[in-house]
């Protein structure tokens, strides 16, 4: 029971991260229909640059934990956001109304391009992070096996709280996020009423690209490490989030972060750990056979 | 879509009265506008993360300074920008302007240049070990240049297994490199514990792979576009990671070391009696080896291409043009998709099940590593870079992917101007990278952007591949 209950607090903390990535995957299949490979990149991009600000902070003498966190929060968010718009602009938005494999290759490319620039830039190796916020409650005490909730699990769980409450907010409540859902229903129909379309998609993308970089934070926080090749599985299994919870759907998307969270943790802790990744995957094909529209998803309608 | 209706000229009555809101005083100001902002741009996304690399030194990091790198890419942006800006981007910029305008392709001079092409390659391809060494002096010499052709006619006969799935059926598979392992782990597993010969092997190895493929086809039937590409991207991951964690069955993540090497009809390729080199009284060279596997890849490449080119002719080959072009039209008209999709992953399997036990017995020893989803996304690179379909295109493609980039190795004057300590091999994945950008930028088509198709009303012609469809899966 013990153990049940610790996995189930290590599942949620690993899902809400998944979540706050598959959000930015979700949005952009939802409006222009491509899979943003690069996304998990720019997850991984974003731990870089949190790592740097971190070093440089401690380096003048900035210590004081709260401070450090919110100043990497905020460069973290606004470079990563930059690193999601230069992407768009660069490779998705020539392609755009090309054919379809077009921006998904354009988008491995820039995979590539940005998993190797990281390693070119900070090295292959494995970056630690400080542990900021250390220490947690424990409970649940026995002899055997005792209960602990991180302080840093329970930061993750706030921040995704809140930032999901913002971004609902942005996306239900403001100009902006209307202009998002008229672009997610009909492109071209948007255009005809005076919605610029190119705006729209780019701001998406930087949208993504935040979510993704306060992702990154809590995923240093919580793991306390990087490295170059960290976005590519994490991305993946953020798809496959996505996926899960519905396409398109963004309370799918956290639904289906805390799904796969929770199933990867277990998986983990009650079957294997070797074999973890093949779980994940291998949710991600069945879900994709037998389920394609996802928990919260809509049907596609085959049009001839 | 919208730059379509952006050139639509608008009616005189409906014309504004006032002037049109002029975007800059100056054509010299807006250039230079433009080429600050990117360059601006480009110094603030680099500065946090190429400019300070964390070094750990004393259990913990400091900074090493690199800033020079990121002003160097400012500078090169800076200037780069006015450049393009002043010579290639100022051509027209839709896709049915470029169109319209033609290039140099379609002169005259090119066409008949172009029929040239194909039988220029195959002699060359024929006659290279034997050129390449001759021009570089020797066998010790040219066993670099023979090395390279068996790799770029590795990815040749991988991009051409590929484009039966990708090029001609129209589904998307990411995860090609499972095959290819396939055909790797069973030759090398099939040798070591059976001991069968590398010629038995090859055989049983594209079944096996052709197995894969279907039972990676079956489950997928029903899926289409990126849906398609991710479950076979999911599923050569899986492949990879039960090739790590199977210690037992593969040898884990270290691989399989010392596979037998194939022998030429029997004949060993050993110094002394007995081998290769004495049976035809040469002197022994291991380059003989590879100089025959050179030729063993480049048949099995052969049979692929005359099998393709065949295929397409024959009813499952129409069925695969036409399940790309549209599905509901094929289920409509009494096409079964079930068979005409396992077809093509069956044999795409297959053929990348040969490359697969070729790349075994040449490398001698097999890793996880070497099957990899970079791998995967290296050949379809290669098919789509090249054109989809087209089998030139992959030629061309793998010639200037895998050929130009081993050729950064040769670079000894980039060296020269960034100093001793800069490796220009390091910097290939990224190039990589960025070439598939810029070519999917410039040419979404892929270099070779036109088809014959195999069915037509009245002359045999070429069509641009804009009228092609590339497939839902």
């Amino acid at each position: 029971m013990e153990y049940f209950l610790q996995q189930l607090i290590n599942g949620v903390a690993l899902g809400s991260i998944y979540g706050l990535i598959a959000i930015g995957y979700t949005m952009v299949y939802g409006i222009i229909g491509m899979i943003n490979f690069a996304h998990g990149d720019i997850f991984m991009i974003s731990t870089m640059i949190s790592l740097v600000v971190l070093v440089a902070l401690f380096s003048i003498g900035v210590t004081s934990a709260p401070v450090v966190l919110l100043l990497i929060l905020i460069a973290a968010v606004i470079l990563t956001a930059l690193y999601g718009w230069t992407v768009e602009r660069m490779a998705y938005r020539p392609l755009r109304g090309s054919f379809r494999l077009a921006p998904l290759i354009s988008a491995i490319g820039m995979s590539i391009v940005l998993q190797n620039y990281a390693q070119n830039a900070q090295g292959a190796d494995k970056k630690a992070f400080t542990q900021l916020i250390p220490g947690g409650i424990e409970f649940f005490k026995d002899a055997q096996f005792s209960v602990w909730l991180q302080y840093s699990q329970i930061a993750l769980f706030v921040t995704t709280v809140v930032v999901l409450a913002i971004f609902t907010f942005v996306v239900t409540r403001t100009p902006l996020g209307r202009a998002q859902r008229a672009c997610e229903q009909d492109i071209k129909m948007a255009a005809l009423l005076g919605i610029n379309v190119d705006r729209t998609i780019s701001l998406t993308f930087v949208m993504g690209a935040s979510l993704a970089a306060v992702a990154g934070l809590m995923h240093l926080l919580y793991y306390g490490s990087t490295d170059f090749y960290a976005g590519f599985v994490v991305g993946i299994k953020a798809f496959t989030a996505a996926v899960l919870g519905g396409i398109g759907s963004l309370p799918g998307a956290v639904l289906g972060g805390l799904t796969i969270g929770l199933i990867e943790t277990f998986f983990a802790g009650y079957v294997s750990v070797d074999y973890k990744d093949v779980a994940a995957f291998s949710i991600l094909s069945i879900v994709l056979i037998f389920l394609p529209t996802g928990i919260l998803g809509r049907p596609e309608v085959e049009k001839v | 879509m919208t730059e379509n209706t952006a050139v639509q000229p608008a009616a005189p009555e409906e014309a504004p009265l006032e002037t049109p809101v002029v975007k800059s005083a100056h054509p010299a100001v807006a250039l230079l506008k433009d080429a600050s902002f990117w360059a601006l741009l480009t110094f603030a996304l680099m500065t946090p993360v190429a400019g300070f690399k964390t070094v750990a030194r004393g259990g913990r990091y400091v900074f090493e300074n690199h800033m020079d790198v990121v002003i160097g890419f400012t500078i090169l942006v800076f200037v780069g920008r006015i450049l393009l800006n002043l010579t290639i981007w100022r051509k027209p910029k839709t896709a049915t302007a470029r169109a319209a305008a033609g290039t140099v392709f379609d002169s005259p001079a090119a066409v008949q240049i172009k029929k040239l092409v194909r039988p220029v390659l195959v002699l060359l391809a024929l006659s290279y070990p034997f050129l390449t060494v001759w021009l570089s002096g020797g066998l010790v010499t040219g066993r670099y240049w023979v090395d390279l052709g068996i790799l770029v006619m590795t990815y040749v006969l991988l991009g051409w297994g590929l484009n039966i799935v990708v090029g001609l059926a129209g589904l998307l598979d990411l995860g090609y490199v499972a095959f290819y392992a396939v055909g790797a782990y069973s030759f090398a597993l099939l040798t070591m514990n059976f001991g069968l010969s590398f010629w038995m092997c090859l055989p049983i190895a594209g079944v096996l792979a052709a197995l894969f493929g279907v039972m990676l086809g079956f489950p997928v039937l029903r899926l289409r576009g990126d849906y398609l590409a991710i479950v076979t991207l999911a599923f050569g991951e899986i492949i990879r990671l039960v090739l790590i964690n199977w210690r037992e069955f593969t040898g884990g993540a270290s691989g399989i070391n010392q596979i037998p090497r194939p022998s030429f009809f029997g004949l060993e390729f050993v110094n002394g009696p007995g081998g290769f080199a004495d049976f035809f009284g040469l002197a022994f060279s291991p380059v003989h080896r590879l100089i025959f596997f050179y030729y063993v890849i480049l048949a099995l490449a052969f049979i692929v291409l005359v099998v393709t080119i065949r295929l397409r002719r024959l009813p499952i080959g129409r069925a695969w043009e036409a399940l790309r072009e549209d599905e509901i039209a094929c289920r409509s008209l009494g096409i079964s998709v079930v068979n005409t999709k396992l077809t093509a992953f069956a044999l795409g399997a297959m053929f990348g099940g040969f490359a697969g036990t070729v790349f075994a017995a040449r490398q001698g020893y097999i890793s996880p590593s070497d099957f990899t989803f970079l791998q995967s996304a290296f050949i379809v690179a290669i098919v789509v870079l090249g054109g989809l379909g087209s089998n030139l295109g992959v030629v061309f493609s793998s010639l200037v992917l895998v050929g130009g980039i081993e050729m950064l190795r040769n670079l000894g004057f980039i060296r020269e101007i960034f100093g001793p300590g800069f490796d220009p091999v390091q910097y290939r994945m990224l190039i990589f990278g960025l070439v598939m950008v810029i070519i999917m930028v410039w040419k979404p088509r892929g270099l070779i952007s036109s088809r014959t198709p195999t069915v037509f009303l009245k002359e045999r012609k070429t069509v641009t591949s804009d009228m092609i469809s590339e497939g839902h899966g």
